[in-house]
């Protein structure tokens, strides 16, 4: 498994009345293959995983995957670590479902040729090889939703980010989403409000007012959100 | 397939303009747009129509889809032609109106025969000699992918916008502009962040 490395990890941002504060300092190891990451809305978890791909910067300390600074070798990190959002419509960038997974092959594999088929087998193996020159736009919120990691995974990362990735989605959808996460061979974080996804995670980090409030197994992390949660 | 978004959408098919060089459907697009404008009379507008509605039936393009992808094209084009109405009188806003609509026919045509990311790397090809005065084929090329891309997702957008609208009884055309544009700038920014997670642009 990939190593994530947070140390002394803080996150801020600018504003007219002086800098808030997103995330306290944070410091953590990560090398578990499944780490959930749940808390209430506005928390601080979005901010956390988005360290990981070097989406935000820490403002203080650092982050490294494998010995990598996300800062400083961003371009070498993201190659590393794929990442999901909640909402694929915006993660979706090409018109059809076969040209999107070829963006994300254009630059591991110059021809064109080549990429096409790889890009219709990486299709296959998520189950939309029968939607491959369909409009992303036709698609339903789960295909959408596999379509994004299809993209994602096809330039095989060793860390897979999922922000939320299945609140958009309707039960059978998030029940598809989420087998298929939990499938993959590379190590997943993911953010969630899925109390029942969380639970099947190796390692549980329950957030709360911009810092890590409890890390440790999913049982033991579910309930101390729940006890945080008023009825 | 949603016909709604059929702009920018390749349509997978035998046609000649299928097979044809992207290169020339391209270049032909530019050459067709140039004389558009150029060209100023109602009897030349009319014609570049015809050539338009002839390169989407030799294209084999559903007709009910293109009627149905032309819509919002349509709807702008009427506006702009009632503007000239007012302007110029009813022989410009004719031409303006059929301009526009022969324009944006040609461009689906075009668009839903030929794979964006055969015209990348069609682009990327034709600009690479441009390398050496700092200019980044690649993301040139992405650039005006993502700019075909964003029509069909900017419409999707603005038919929910409409439609939230609507449900809340507002019919003031402020209550659908600014959310709109807020959309549109947020979308415009997660796509940002999309691509930049990807490692698009990091090479």
């Amino acid at each position: 498994m990939a190593t994530i490395e947070l140390e002394a990890a803080s996150v801020a941002a600018p504003g007219a009345d002086g800098d808030t504060v997103i995330l306290e300092p944070t410091t953590l190891r990560l090398t578990e293959q499944r780490i959930g990451l749940i808390g209430a809305n506005g928390s601080g978890k979005s901010t956390l995983v988005r360290l990981v791909n070097g989406l935000v910067t820490p403002t203080s300390g650092r982050v490294l995957v494998d010995g990598l600074d996300v800062a400083r070798d961003g371009a070498a990190v993201r190659r590393r670590v794929g990442f999901c959002f909640t909402d694929p419509a915006a993660q979706l960038v090409m018109p059809t479902c076969v040209e999107d997974v070829e963006l994300s092959l254009r630059r591991s594999v110059r021809d064109a040729g080549e990429r096409h088929r790889q890009a219709l087998a990486v299709l296959d193996r998520f189950g939309l090889g029968a939607q491959a020159t369909l409009s992303v736009h036709s698609l339903s919120g789960g295909q959408r939703q596999l379509l994004a990691l299809a993209g994602v995974l096809a330039t095989d990362p060793s860390i897979l980010v999922a922000d939320e990735p299945t609140t958009l989605l309707d039960l059978a959808n998030t029940r598809r989403v989420t087998e298929t996460l939990f499938t993959l061979p590379q190590q997943l974080v993911v953010v969630t409000h899925d109390l029942d996804l969380a639970r099947r995670c190796d390692r549980v980090l329950v957030v709360e007012d911009a810092r890590v409030r409890f890390d440790g197994p999913a049982e033991a992390a579910v309930a101390d959100y729940l006890s945080t949660v008023p009825l | 397939m949603n016909p709604s978004y059929l702009f920018g959408v390749y349509q997978p098919g035998t046609s000649p303009l299928h097979r044809a060089w992207i290169g020339a459907k391209v270049g032909g697009l530019a050459a067709f747009s140039l004389s558009v404008v150029l060209v100023r009379s109602v009897e030349a507008a009319f014609v570049f129509l015809a050539i338009a509605v002839l390169a989407a039936a030799v294209a084999r393009i559903d007709l009910g889809l293109l009627l149905r992808s032309l819509r919002p094209a349509l709807v702008a084009a009427v506006i702009f032609a009632g503007i000239q109405w007012l302007l110029y009188g009813p022989a410009k806003a004719t031409e303006t109106l059929v301009d526009l609509v022969a324009l944006a026919l040609a461009a689906i045509v075009v668009s839903s025969t030929s794979p964006v990311n055969a015209m990348l790397d069609s682009f990327i090809r034709w600009i690479t000699p441009l390398r050496h005065v700092g200019v980044d084929p690649e993301r040139v090329a992405l650039t005006i992918g993502l700019a075909i891309q964003a029509l069909p997702g900017t419409v999707a957008l603005a038919v929910e916008t409409r439609d939230a609208a609507r449900a809340r009884g507002v019919r003031h055309p402020r209550a659908f502009l600014t959310p709109f544009v807020i959309r549109v700038v947020a979308r415009a920014q997660e796509t940002g962040d999309a691509l930049h997670a990807r490692g698009i642009g990091d090479d």
